[in-house]
């Protein structure tokens, strides 16, 4: 479906919500004097605000929760929310109702010509058609190739996996891991929720155990040992800005209606230790230094919470498993929610399906009856069986009625009788000739041939001659035909 | 409770209606440790060239969580979607779209059943009008002959023969037989027969969960 634009009042509206907030905000030092704000933006009743026609609504806005559309503040991030799959590498990562799937595989390839020893990573981002009814499949918007990119970057290029320990036969075989991830539902900053997804399904990886003694290369399934995990070095997260007023105000973790009015975006994407693995600014805004200064320390606060988060999310799913506990997607459902139900095993009866087999084979009809062999009557024509009676004669018949009353103007029923006769004797003639057409002479009217080359002839002849001549025309092909048929 | 012959029993079920915000309907289905997640949009805006001028076009994208769609996933699609259209009343929504996007998010035996499980309660969920429910049901023969159903991997790759049928509610009437092996014209019979006493527990759990779901309105 195409994607639905904006439509002016609730651009204006959105807009509006941001303005309130900014309003509000100038009370604040603003931006680029004041050090850190901390993880809220405070605000301050004044009354030296300016005037505005607005006054009366500011205050009962000033008293009420100074929110976003969906409650947050400025530099509030929605809730994440990790949960792993039954087999390794697959994890569901919600932030707030953007949802991303990311799973990893391996599978061993010979490396890159240039990089030896080197394994290869791979990213797959997809955006799947049920996360916004805008995304179809096969078309690849502009979105996704700039998610991609982003995602390559921050996570390849900060070499936060250790490429070199992927190797296992140097310029021969290497593990090639591939992280795919799905988009399940879009509402809003897809590359933070894609980027925590990736980086939490590297991390709950396991890939098989290989020994290389001397030549021998030795690949062990996860039955015979246990799978080891990748050798990450640091964990890489987006985290984004939007800004709005041509840059002045900024909101963290836009939400999916932020995003479509927004000037502007900014990504960091930044480790635990504060170094910034990868910083991207779109949508032509111009940012003061200091600007970018208070979004990476935001960030670096953000990121320690959220690797706090997933540490925690992988020592869980660590223990349950080496617990022997139940873990997969079932259990990261909570029993309590009323739109999830869950089911033990259910036994079913099948001790009597064979008694109710039979009845019904019994009491099916009886296959029908073998169909006869083939009769080869000359090279490349067989029949098999006998086939329905040939209904074309009797077509034939009324037609020819039918045109023998057409012609009663200036035929009469003699000339009808006529026509008969013609085509009886048509008929014995043409039975065997294909090519030429040799028409019986009767005395009453002059016969006219069926051959190209005398078609001037034609013209020349009696009129009613012609009349019947083309119905004869027809109906003779139409017995040619039906000859033809029955053969 | 290991006591039925055969090893005739489903595995345990969870489901929840409604998990995503976009889709008009959406339904994530877990049979053990197989999870589909269904995401609906419709009645919705159709191509010109995917129109039908009296009944709504069905459509079915099943993705796979590593890789690109394949043939297999086409044919896939493909039961789904004579399976969905044969339920649907297109006929109230011509001129329109229905569209069914179904993720693998973990594989473990039976997928093609928990494919159907998880579009009919996103068909419910989304509100769309239906002639019946329908419901997946997968049986593995092995080399004895004997009947398990709703296999699990091991089980699927050990079986001489793995059936999977989409039985409707009404009657319990086969929508859809898919069969992968060899059998005999008994042992289809039986499967079929086993394949609707399972649809039984099914739809009551189908009905458990809706009723479930709304029972606080």
């Amino acid at each position: 479906m195409k994607e639905t634009p904006l439509s002016n009042c609730e651009r204006r509206f959105l807009l509006r919500a941001i303005e309130e907030r900014k309003v509000r905000d100038r009370d604040t030092p603003p931006p680029g004097q004041a050090p850190s704000h901390g993880s809220a933006g405070g605000v301050r009743a004044s009354p030296h605000l300016s005037p505005s026609r607005r006054a009366p609504a500011r205050v009962v806005t000033l008293l009420s929760a100074l929110q976003r559309l969906d409650g947050r503040q400025s530099y509030d991030y929605r809730n994440v929310r990790i949960s792993f799959g039954a087999d390794y590498g697959c994890c569901i990562v919600e932030l707030g109702r953007t949802r991303v799937l990311g799973q990893v595989s391996c599978e061993l390839v010979s490396p890159k010509l240039n990089r030896a020893t080197e394994g290869i990573l791979f990213f797959n981002l997809e955006l799947s058609p049920m996360a916004a009814p805008a995304f179809e499949p096969g078309r690849q918007p502009e979105l996704l190739v700039k998610l991609n990119r982003l995602l390559e970057r921050c996570l390849r290029n900060s070499k936060c996996i250790d490429t070199e320990s992927l190797c296992v036969v140097a310029g021969v075989k290497v593990w090639q891991i591939r992280v795919d991830l799905h988009l399940l539902n879009h509402d809003g900053n897809i590359i933070d929720a894609a980027s925590i997804a990736a980086i939490v399904a590297l991390c709950h990886f396991r890939r098989p155990d290989v020994s290389v003694q001397g030549e021998e290369v030795t690949l062990y399934t996860p039955e015979e040992r246990d799978p080891v995990p990748l050798s990450i070095h640091h964990m890489p997260i987006c985290v984004s800005f939007a800004f709005f007023q041509q840059g002045t105000y900024l909101l963290v973790d836009p939400s999916e209606r932020e995003e479509r009015v927004m000037d502007g975006l900014l990504v960091i994407a930044m480790n635990k230790h504060r170094e910034i693995c990868t910083i991207q600014s779109s949508g032509g805004i111009m940012l003061l230094k200091d600007q970018v200064l208070r979004c990476s320390k935001i960030t670096g606060v953000k990121v320690a919470e959220i690797t706090e988060l997933i540490q925690k999310a992988l020592e869980n799913d660590r223990k349950v498993r080496k617990e022997g506990g139940k873990f997969g997607f079932a259990e990261s459902i909570p029993n309590q929610k009323i739109s999830a139900f869950k089911m033990e095993r259910a036994p079913v009866d099948t001790n009597d399906v064979e008694e109710q087999a039979e009845e019904i084979i019994t009491k099916a009809d009886p296959p029908s009856d073998v169909i006869a062999k083939p009769i080869i009557r000359m090279p490349g024509t067989a029949q098999i069986g006998e086939g329905l009676e040939n209904s074309w004669g009797d077509f034939e018949e009324s037609e020819r009625e039918e045109e023998e009353e057409g012609n009663s103007d200036d035929a009469t029923t003699s000339g009808g009788q006529k026509m008969e006769t013609e085509e009886i004797n048509i008929v014995s003639k043409t039975k065997k000739d294909d090519d030429t057409i040799i028409l019986s002479d009767s005395e009453e009217e002059e016969v006219v041939i069926l051959e190209p080359e005398e078609t001037h002839k034609k013209t020349r002849t009696h009129t009613t001659a012609k009349q019947e001549n083309s119905s004869s025309k027809k109906a003779f092909n139409k017995k040619r035909k039906k000859k033809r048929a029955t053969h | 409770m290991g006591s039925e012959p055969g090893g005739c029993a489903l595995r345990r079920f969870s489901c929840e209606l409604g998990p995503l915000g976009r889709p008009d309907g959406s339904a994530a289905f877990l049979q053990g440790d197989t999870s589909v997640l269904a995401g609906l949009y419709g009645p919705a805006e159709v191509k010109v060239s995917k129109e039908l001028y009296d009944k709504a076009t069905v459509e079915v994208m099943l993705k796979p969580k590593v890789g690109l769609p394949g043939v297999f996933e086409k044919n896939r699609e493909q039961l789904i979607r004579k399976t969905c259209e044969a339920v649907i009343l297109g006929a109230l929504h011509p001129r329109t779209s229905i569209s069914i996007v179904l993720q693998v998010i973990s594989d473990a035996g039976a997928l093609l059943a928990c494919c159907l499980n998880a579009a009919c309660m996103g068909l419910m969920d989304a509100g769309l009008p239906m002639k019946s429910l329908f419901c997946g049901v997968t049986c593995a023969l092995d080399a004895t002959g004997a009947i398990t159903l709703d296999p699990t991997a091991k089980q699927e790759k050990e079986a001489r023969a793995v059936l999977t049928f989409a039985i409707s509610s009404v009657e319990r009437q086969v929508l859809m037989c898919t069969t992968k092996g060899t059998c005999s014209v008994e042992e289809l019979q039986q499967c079929i027969a086993a394949a609707q006493r399972a649809s039984g527990a099914i739809f009551h759990f189908y009905r458990d969960s809706v009723r479930r779901k709304y029972s606080k309105t």
